[in-house]
């Protein structure tokens, strides 16, 4: 087993799991100048790693079961997200499994929903704009988009999504026709959703390897438009 | 969301409703600014287990009907400068309903 084997995984402090330590004979971990992973090993990550032992030696979790579960969390990438809205624009059969039957159509996918919360796919369209915010917390489908960003969690996003929607979606860059509705969508429920931004003009004939990569995250949210052809 | 049998629905697509205006002292996912507001429920969403009880240890059943309620912006903020035809959405359990006239 490589000694780098493990790096990067659990809350990314560098430590490493059950049995890889060093320690002397008398159970301190000794020094080992010039090896990353014990150095810095700060009192949260000793207290996780401790954690994580115990858990392990008293058979509540099994040994490479957060290993696994950070594999999962990394695999939570906006990418998962524009490859449905790629292929909804190019496929007008999945377009409407997937505004009718969101979970069903994500799960068959390939996605797995956290917490099992439903999906709800809402398509934004030049008569009206979806932007999705969670004023009490920060409800986000992060198995379609990943972790939500800092912004998303912000008092200021929280409180200023819902009293000047397109103030906030001006300085992400879009700027509204006044005859397009804005919903604002306060996700407050067990449920979590996704938007289907506009397709840009000038994509026609592209393939949805193409389209995918105009399917940025802040569209997903609806604060954002579709990246422009050519301006990337 | 159960597949459990179609449930007795106090509400319908098109009612105006309004938000109750409480505080209950346990968790509530009801944001302060809709309490008291005017709204349209656009659809029943489904039957979904109960986070307020759920939140202090209990198990959250049974499930209550939650449906999709619509609030103009220009209701919700009285100084409300942008568009007169934007909207809110938000999800809320049934019994924080009450029909408006």
């Amino acid at each position: 087993m490589s000694e780098d084997k493990d790096r990067g995984g659990f809350f990314d402090t560098g430590w490493r799991p059950s049995g890889d330590v060093h320690r002397d004979e008398d159970g301190r971990p000794h020094d080992h100048p010039g090896v990353r992973e014990d150095v810095g090993l700060g009192v949260r990550a000793s207290r996780a790693l401790a954690m994580h032992e115990l858990l392990v030696e008293k058979g509540v979790i099994g040994e490479g079961e957060v290993d696994e579960m950070t594999e999962a969390v990394n695999k939570r990438v906006p990418s998962n997200g524009a490859t449905l809205v790629a292929k909804a624009w190019s496929d007008p059969e999945f377009r409407t499994k997937l505004l009718e039957h969101p979970k069903e159509t994500v799960i068959e996918s390939g996605f797995v929903p956290e917490h099992n919360a439903d999906i709800i796919v809402l398509e934004n369209t030049p008569e009206v704009q979806h932007m999705v915010v969670c004023t009490l917390c920060s409800c986000y489908p992060t198995q379609l988009l990943g972790p939500p960003p800092d912004w998303y969690k912000s008092f200021s996003y929280r409180s200023r999504a819902v009293t000047e929607p397109r103030a906030v979606m001006s300085e992400f860059g879009l700027e509204l026709d006044e005859e397009t509705e804005v919903r604002v969508v306060d996700s407050n429920s067990e449920l979590r959703f996704l938007v289907i931004p506009r397709r840009p003009d000038g994509t026609d004939g592209w393939s949805e390897g193409q389209l995918a990569t105009l399917v940025n995250r802040n569209s997903m949210i609806g604060v954002a438009a579709a990246t422009e052809p050519g301006t990337d | 969301m159960s597949a459990a049998a179609a449930p007795k629905l106090e509400f319908s697509q098109g009612d105006r409703v309004h938000v109750k205006d409480m505080t209950p002292p346990n968790h509530h996912r009801t944001p302060w600014y809709i309490k008291g507001r005017r709204g349209v429920v656009l659809e029943f969403i489904g039957m979904y287990v109960n986070s307020e009880t759920r939140a202090h240890g209990d198990s959250g059943m049974p499930e209550l009907p939650m449906y999709r309620v619509e609030f103009e912006q220009t209701h919700l903020w009285f100084d409300y400068a942008e568009s007169p035809s934007d909207k809110l959405w938000i999800d809320l359990y049934e019994h924080w309903l009450e029909r408006a006239e």
